[in-house]
C-alpha cells in the first residue's frame, strides 16, 4: 500500500521534464524531494497526484493505477497542498478549512470539530472568523495547511492516506517552520505517507526518512538523509561546495555552506 | 506601537462581523419578495390601491367569479401579474447565473454575458428585425409565431446559443476548458457581436433602428402568460440544479487543480454550469431583452453581506435579483407617466451608482 512512481517519463511541448523516475512514498514515513530550480520536482508532484498523466510509466496508488480511482475516493485518501493559492474571495478561515471536508460525509457537527481542531493544530485558531483575503502570507499558508489536514483528518477505510506538500514552509517564520515539521512527523506516526518538496536541505535532513534528490528531470540519489547528503553529491547537483557536519543535538547531517 | 496594532485588530474584527448570517438574509429576502411583488401590482398608469387589489384577488379566487371581470381585474391579471412574475423570474435567473459565473471564473466582476450569450442574442435579434422585417413585413415579426413568442425572441435565443458554443469551443482543448481563454474568447466574440450589431444598425431603416435599440434596452412590458410559464420553467430548472454544484463552486474558488484534489469532476461541473447559464440567460434575453447589471451587481452585493459560500449565495442572489427587477420595473412604469421607460435603463440607473459606491468603499478598506 504505497504511492509509487514506476519508470515515469513526462514529455511536454518538446521538453523532457521527467526521465525514467522511480520512487516510492511509504505510509508512515516522510519523503522529502530536493533539487535545484527546474529539476522536475513540481512536475513529479503533478504526476504523483494525477494532475498530469505521465508520457510513459505508471503511478500506483494503494495497489491500483492512480487514474483508476474514482475522484471522490481518491480525495478521501490523497490531500495536496499547492505552493500558491489563487483564492481571492473573502472566505473566513473556518470556511476555507471546511472545504477540506467536501470529499467526506461526516455531517456538519463533526466537520465543525475537525475544522476547529485543524486550525488549532496549525496555530491559527485566532483566525477562525477572519477573512482569508485580509491575512498575511504566512497566515494564509497555515490556513491552507489546516485545510489539507482536515481532508485526511480521519483514517479512510479504502486505503492508506497520503499528504503531498509543495514547499509548505516557504512563507513561515522559524517557529511555524518547526511547527509544520512537528505536524508532518505526527502525521507519519499516525500512518500517513507524507511527500514534500523543500528547498532547505537541513530542514529536509531533519525531518525526512527518505530523501530524493532531483537533477535535470532524473533522480540523482535517494535514500536516508545520512546516505544521500554528501559533499560530493551537493557539488554535483547544486554546484556548491559545502561541508557536511553532524547536528550536535539530533545527530542528523548538517549542511554548512 | 501596540495601540495601533490593537486598533488594527479591532477594525478587522468589526469588518468580519459586518456579515449578516446567511439564513437570516435568505428569510428576509423571502419575506420581502412577495411584499414587493404585491406593491408592484398596485403601481402603474392606473393606480390601484392595496385594498382594491386584495379585493379583486379575493373575488377572482372565490368560486362564483365568472361573471365579474372588472377593469381592475383585467389590469391586474392580464397585464400586471404576468409582468411582475416575468420580472421575478428573469431577475432570479440573471442574478443566480451571475453568482455562478463569478464563481466559475473566480472573478467577482464576471457577468453572465461573459460567455458570449448576450452579445450573440443581440445579433440574433437584430438579424431577425432587419432581415425578417424586410422579407415579411413588421406584422409577422411582431406577432406571435411560436407558443406566443415572437420571431425576434427566437432569433435572440438562437444567437445566444451559437455564441456560447463558439466561446466554449474556442476555450476547450484536449486538456479541458481553460477559464482564462474563455474569458478572452468571450471578449472577442462580444466585440465581434458588437461590430455585427453596428453593421446591422447601419443598414436598418428608422423603424428597425428604433426596434433594435428598444430591444437592447430590455423591456418587460410585453409580458404574457406564455412567457411567464417558459421563464418560470427555466428558473425552476436552474434553481433546482444549482444547489448540487454549490460545494463544487466553493472548491473551485481555490483553483481548478485544488478542486480536483477535493474530488470534484471539474470539467463536468464547468460544462454543466455553462450550459445552464446559457439556457437561463438565453431565454431571459429572448423574452425580456438585455437587462443589464442585475447579474453583476446582485451577487456582488450579496457576497459582501454573507460571504462567498455558494450554498447561500445562489439562493439569496436569486431572491435579491427578483426583488431588484420587480422594483426597477415598477419604477419604469411610473417615472415618466403616462409613458414607460424600458426596464433595462432603470436597472442600470439603479445599479451603476450602487456599484460605484461599493467600489469606493472597498478601495477605502484596502
Amino acid at each position: 500500500m504505497t504511492l509509487a512512481a514506476h519508470n515515469i517519463s513526462l514529455h511536454l511541448s518538446g521538453f523532457d521534464l521527467l526521465r525514467n523516475v522511480s520512487m516510492q512514498v511509504q505510509p508512515g514515513a516522510v519523503t522529502a524531494i530536493v533539487g535545484p530550480n527546474g529539476a522536475g520536482k513540481s512536475s513529479l508532484l503533478r504526476v504523483l497526484t494525477g494532475e498530469m498523466a505521465p508520457t510513459a510509466g505508471e503511478v500506483i496508488f494503494n495497489q491500483r493505477p492512480l487514474s483508476d480511482w474514482p475522484v471522490q475516493l481518491k480525495a478521501q485518501m490523497l490531500a495536496v497542498l499547492p505552493q500558491h493559492s489563487l483564492l481571492n474571495f473573502p472566505f473566513t478561515a473556518n470556511e476555507v478549512v471546511g472545504l477540506g471536508r467536501i470529499p467526506h460525509q461526516t455531517g456538519t457537527n463533526r466537520d465543525a470539530e475537525i475544522i476547529a481542531d485543524a486550525l488549532k493544530l496549525v496555530d491559527a485558531q485566532y483566525l477562525q472568523r477572519r477573512f482569508y483575503t485580509q491575512m498575511s502570507g504566512g497566515e494564509k499558508q497555515r490556513v491552507q495547511l489546516a485545510r489539507v489536514l482536515a481532508q485526511i483528518w480521519l483514517p479512510c477505510e479504502h486505503g492508506e492516506q497520503f499528504l503531498v506538500l509543495d514547499e509548505p514552509t516557504s512563507a513561515f517564520d522559524l517557529a511555524h517552520q518547526q511547527l509544520t515539521l512537528d505536524i508532518v512527523r505526527q502525521l507519519a506516526s499516525r500512518g500517513v505517507g507524507v511527500v514534500m518538496v523543500v528547498h532547505d536541505l537541513n530542514l529536509a535532513a531533519r525531518c525526512a526518512d527518505n530523501l530524493v534528490v532531483f537533477n535535470g528531470g532524473e533522480v540523482a540519489a535517494q535514500g536516508s538523509p545520512e546516505q544521500v547528503l554528501t559533499e560530493q553529491l551537493i557539488d554535483q547537483v547544486f554546484g556548491v561546495k559545502v561541508t557536511i557536519a553532524r547536528h550536535p543535538a539530533t545527530n542528523k547531517p548538517l549542511v554548512i555552506s | 506601537m501596540p495601540t495601533t496594532k490593537e486598533s488594527w485588530r479591532a477594525k478587522e474584527w468589526t469588518s468580519s462581523l459586518r456579515r449578516i448570517r446567511s439564513p437570516w438574509l435568505l428569510a428576509i429576502l423571502a419575506l420581502l419578495l412577495p411584499a414587493v411583488a404585491l406593491f408592484s401590482m398596485t403601481v402603474g398608469t392606473v393606480s390601484i390601491s392595496f385594498v382594491d387589489a386584495w379585493h379583486a384577488m379575493a373575488v377572482s379566487l372565490s368560486a362564483d367569479s365568472q361573471a365579474v371581470t372588472s377593469q381592475t381585474q383585467v389590469i391586474l391579471f392580464d397585464i400586471r401579474l404576468p409582468r411582475v412574475l416575468l420580472a421575478m423570474f428573469v431577475g432570479s435567473v440573471l442574478a443566480s447565473t451571475g453568482a455562478v459565473m463569478q464563481g466559475l471564473f473566480r472573478n467577482p466582476l464576471a457577468d453572465p454575458s461573459l460567455i458570449g450569450v448576450s452579445g450573440g442574442a443581440s445579433v440574433g435579434a437584430s438579424l431577425v428585425i432587419v432581415f425578417a422585417t424586410g422579407l415579411f413585413g413588421s406584422s409577422v415579426v411582431e406577432s406571435g409565431v411560436l407558443m406566443g413568442l415572437s420571431l425576434v425572441a427566437a432569433g435572440a435565443f438562437l444567437g445566444g446559443f451559437v455564441a456560447t458554443i463558439l466561446v466554449y469551443r474556442l476555450a476547450t482543448s484536449g486538456i479541458g476548458t481553460s477559464v482564462t481563454t474563455m474569458l478572452l474568447a468571450g471578449i472577442a466574440i462580444g466585440a465581434l457581436a458588437g461590430a455585427l450589431n453596428s453593421l446591422l444598425s447601419y443598414f436598418a431603416d428608422n423603424d428597425m433602428l428604433r426596434q433594435i435599440s428598444l430591444w437592447q434596452m430590455g423591456n418587460l412590458s410585453a409580458a404574457s402568460w406564455s412567457k411567464v410559464f417558459i421563464m418560470a420553467l427555466v428558473s425552476l430548472i436552474l434553481l433546482l440544479r444549482f444547489p448540487a454544484d454549490s460545494a463544487a463552486l466553493n472548491a473551485l474558488l481555490l483553483g481548478e487543480s485544488e478542486a480536483r484534489h477535493l474530488g470534484i469532476d471539474v470539467q463536468q461541473v464547468k460544462r454543466r454550469l455553462i450550459v445552464l447559464t446559457a439556457l437561463g440567460v438565453g431565454v431571459s434575453v429572448a423574452l425580456a431583452g438585455m437587462v443589464g447589471f442585475v447579474g453583476l451587481v446582485i451577487p456582488h452585493v450579496v457576497r459582501l453581506l454573507i460571504g462567498p459560500d455558494h450554498r447561500w449565495l445562489i439562493p439569496c442572489s436569486a431572491l435579491a435579483g427578483a426583488i431588484l427587477l420587480v422594483i426597477a420595473d415598477s419604477l419604469a412604469r411610473v417615472v415618466v407617466l403616462p409613458a414607460e421607460l424600458p426596464t433595462g435603463i432603470l436597472t442600470a440607473l439603479l445599479g451603476a451608482p450602487f456599484f460605484i459606491v461599493l467600489l469606493l468603499q472597498q478601495r477605502r478598506e484596502v
